[in-house]
This record gives C-alpha cells, structure tokens and sequence, in this order.
C-alpha cells in the first residue's frame, strides 16, 4: 500500500488554519484490476462461455417443463419422507444447538482466561465448520447404517458448529459486570455463567438456532442423496427413473414447507426481539 | 435494601404457566422428532469403520495432495475456487435487479410480495437439481457448476440485500435533493456509499458458503473438488479422502481468515 500511494500521490489540501491535510487516493483501480485478474483466471478454468449459454439456454428448461404439471397422484407417497425429513431437521437442530453452549462458552476469551484452551477450541470450531456436511452424512451412514439417524447426525454437527461460532461472538459482547459479582460473591463458574451470561445472550441464541433450522430444513433435502433418509432419498430415486412430474410434486411439498417453517420461525424470532 | 429487593422480588411478573406450556410444546416435538433415531442399522462393523475412516483421513495420501495435474488436489482446489469466485460474482449480478425490485420501501407491496416469493421458490430447489438442469446445457464439467452456484447463490444474497436497500436513509436523498444534485450524483453519494459496504460484505460471506458448498456440486459431476473427494468415500479410499479434506480445509480456513479481514475493514470503514 505504501508503494502504491508512492506511485498515485495523495492530493494535499490547504485549511484555512494553514495546515495541510492529505486525501489519500482512491485504492478503486486496485481492487478493479485485482477482481478483473480473478475473473479471466475463473473464466479460464472454469471454460465461462457467454454464447453457449445464450444458445442453449432453453435447454435448462427442459427438466423444468417436464416436471408440470406435477403428479398429484404421487402426494400420499410424499408425507412420510417428508415428516422424517423434518424430525432429522428438528432433532438434529436440537441436539447440535444444545451441544453448541459448552463449546461456544470455552471457546469466548472473556470466560476462559487461558489462551491455550480458546485457540484449541477455536480451532476445533473451524475445522468441524469446514467439513463438508456430505461427507459428514456420508461417514454417518457407514456408521449409522442408511436411514434417517445419518442424516440427524450430520444436521446436528452442522449445526453445531455454526451456532457455537455465533454464539462465542455473541458471548464476547456481553456485559461482564453481573458475571464479576457473582464471581466476587464466591459462586462457581458454572451458576455464574447460568445466572448471567445465559440469560444475555438466550435470546439471540434461539433466533440463531431458530435460523439455522430453517436452513436444515432445506438442506436435510440434499442429504438424502447420499442414503441419509428423507425427501432427498425420494428426490434421487425419481430423479434416476427419470419421473420429473414426481420430483416437480416433490419439490412444490418442499417448497411449502420451507415456507411454513420460515413464517413460523420469523413469527418466534420476531416475538424474541 | 433487603426489603427492596424482596419487593422487587415478588413484584416481577409471574409467567411460569407460559413457560410451562412453551416448554411442554417442545418436549412433545422432540418426543415426537426422536422416533427418527433409529439404532438398528448400527452393529459392530460401524466402530470398526468409523476407525478406518478417522485412520485414513489423519493419514492423507502425499502423492494426490501435491499432485500438480489437473488430477491433484491443488488443481482441483484452484477450480473449487474459480467455481465459487465465478459464481458469487453472476449470482450478484443477478440478485441486484431483483433485490431492488422485492424492497418495499421502493416498489408497490404486491410486486414485492411476487419478488420474495420467486426468491424463495429459487432457494427451496437443491442444488443438485439446477446441476442436473445445467448440465443439460453445458455439459458436466467446471462451467456447469459455476452456473448451479450462482442461482444458489440469489437466494440469500438477495435476502441480504433487501434488508440493506430497506434500512437505507432516506434523509441523505432529501438533503443531496435540497442541494441541487442531480439523479446521477444522487446516485453516486447518496445510495452507493450506503450499500457498497453491506453488498461487499453479503458477497464475501457467500464466497466463504459457495466454497464450501461446493462439494455437492461433485453429486452430479458439475465440477470441483466434489466428484473425486465422493469417489474416493464409496470406494473407501480413506487416504486419498483425507487428503481432499486436508486441502479443503487449509483452503477453507485461508480464504475465511481473508474475508474476516477484509470484512472488518469493510463495516470500519
């Protein structure tokens, strides 16, 4: 940066007090010239090419016309796969949003003083946060046999990492004041916790937890495909027997749900705040 | 003091019938969520995977992670990354008309009413069924992908950005009005300066998602790192696994350490 201000002089101005202030110029080109690289780099490997997608466009709606009209014979067949779908969602929501406090507690600096155990915890967070949740559900069916255990295992990992990381930045902005008296009074660390952070952060702790099912919900669809029980299990077979007109009825039920559960969410959270 | 306390005390509103109800709600979802826990596909070769697996992930394979091929994982890596660059910046590309267009401090309610539901309809589809769609377009490979990552990618961009364009102030316009500015410059120093942090911020975030997500895109063979890494799990190729994981998730990790960064400077100005 230093190099760069060397190169475009920042402009100097004259304040009526006679002292100068400098305008540092702008750093727009860099950054352009840094995305444009980015881009022709992308563009290359990944063979971007604007007229195959002009020409053969309509072919992306193919698969879409052939699912309508939706088969509404094949409803009944629906409402199973899609309860279980939701009970993976919910419990593995649960389970991981529930696991998430120890972790996120150990891993907020202001509660834990050693820096040893914050980064170790930190770092466990991350890790656990980058894992794919495919190869998760993946590694669960070996282990859990097919079914929707899989998938309820591999929702509440997700879940867990992405709650415990909000909620040790959440932990980090609370008001450490009642927590020091209740140390100073003599109480453990445990009820002080209980009795002062807790109930800090428990609010914006639901509404995450709360926002991370909606997004399970979706997202326990995809899990299917690799054996982990629910819709998505339906989805992959009638996608392999090519019966689009199921799928389409498949992803109509999806689509109401999701919307059902994020109305109802959004109802709760707004009542939070 | 004690008396003040105790007062206090008593005076504090009583809800634990509604807390008894709201906690006796989600007992009976639970009970009810609980019958999917099915333990009877367990048995005693599940340990013995599971130590297979955790053996073969902390002992990847060198030969593919520094494998300098279009084969090897940091090939791979490179166009995970592409893939994921690529499509944030066509998902933003796409999600600007249309977040302008659902804000409902700028059009008539039903035309945002229409907008919301066409963003929400866009993001219940999973991602491998644009891959599928796509794919019918560009054939599998790495472009199919980028593609499936940019519709996937309006969904929540275009939540993210609503949200931005609603919480814009308003009294900037009036007083750039007030002084004689015209619809450009109103533009240029009245809206942009508002939104481009938060916009940059959206997409930064959603690069760090689309990397990691980019994993289901291998279902389908729309490109990336996804494909091999699901290979080598049904072929029980544990080290080649944990070599793929290890380099996604140094690369993971990197990319997150850089868009934390740029993000603070972002909301510091």
């Amino acid at each position: 940066m230093k190099l760069y201000d060397r190169i475009f002089k920042p402009r100097r101005y004259e304040l009526a007090n006679g002292k100068y202030v400098e305008e540092k110029f702008t750093r727009l080109p860099l950054i352009l010239l840094i995305l444009v690289i980015c881009c022709v780099i992308s563009v290359k490997v990944t063979g971007f090419d604007m007229a195959v997608l002009v020409k053969r466009s309509k072919y992306f709606f193919d698969m879409l016309e052939s699912m309508f009209p939706p088969a509404t014979d094949y409803l009944p067949k629906i409402w199973e796969p899609l309860l279980d779908t939701l009970k993976m969602s919910i419990l593995g929501s649960f389970v991981g949003a529930v696991l998430a406090v120890p972790f996120a507690a150990l891993a907020a600096s202001n509660l834990v003083h050693s820096k040893a155990v914050v980064f170790i915890v930190r770092l466990f967070l991350s890790i656990v946060r980058t894992l794919p949740t495919l190869v998760c559900a993946l590694i669960a069916t070996y282990i859990f046999g097919l079914g929707t255990m899989a998938g309820t295992v591999a929702i509440a990992v997700f879940t867990f990492a992405y709650v415990a990381k909000q909620l040790f930045e959440l932990i980090e902005t609370v008001d450490m004041g009642p927590f020091e008296a209740m140390e100073a009074m003599g109480s453990t660390r445990i009820r002080t916790f209980w009795t002062t952070v807790l109930p800090q952060i428990l609010p914006t702790y639901i509404s995450v937890s709360l926002f991370c099912l909606e997004g399970n919900v979706r997202y326990a669809s995809i899990l299917g495909y690799v054996g982990a029980g629910g819709l998505g299990l339906i989805m992959n077979e009638k996608i392999g027997w090519r019966e689009y007109s199921s799928v389409g009825m498949i992803l109509i039920v999806l689509l109401a749900t999701v919307l059902v559960v994020e109305w109802t969410s959004h109802a709760i959270r707004k009542h939070l705040s | 003091m004690n008396q003040k306390i105790a007062k206090a005390y008593e005076e504090a509103p009583r809800s634990w019938p509604v807390k008894l109800a709201v906690a006796f709600v989600i007992a009976c979802i639970l009970a009810w969520s609980n019958t999917a826990v099915v333990l009877k596909g367990v048995n005693a070769g599940g340990a013995g995977v599971a130590g297979n697996i955790l053996a073969g992930i902390v002992h990847p394979d060198p030969a593919l992670l520094f494998n300098l091929t279009t084969g090897g994982v940091p090939y791979l890596l490179l166009e995970t990354l592409c893939i994921a660059f690529l499509g944030t910046i066509v998902g933003a590309v796409i999600s600007v008309p249309l977040s302008f267009l659902s804000a409902t401090n700028l059009v008539p309610k039903w035309l945002a009413a229409i907008g919301r539901f066409a963003i929400a309809a866009i993001r219940t589809v999973p991602a491998f069924i644009y891959g599928l769609m796509f794919i019918r377009v560009t054939g599998p490979g790495p472009f199919a992908g980028l593609l499936t990552m940019s519709l996937c990618s309006i969904g929540m961009v275009s939540k993210m950005f609503i949200e931005c364009i609603e919480g814009l102030d308003k009294r900037i316009l009036e007083s750039l009005d007030a002084a004689g500015c015209t619809t450009f410059q109103k533009i240029r120093y009245g809206i942009l300066p508002q939104l481009f942090p938060d916009f940059m911020s959206t997409l930064i975030y959603r690069f760090d998602m689309n990397l990691r997500d980019a994993t289901v895109l291998g279902l389908v063979g729309a490109g990336g790192i996804g494909a091999p890494l699901i290979f080598a799990m049904s072929s029980y190729r544990w080290n080649q696994v944990g070599a793929i994981l290890v380099g996604l998730i140094i690369l993971v990790l990197i990319i997150e350490w850089i868009s934390s960064k740029i993000r603070t400077k972002l909301t510091r100005g």
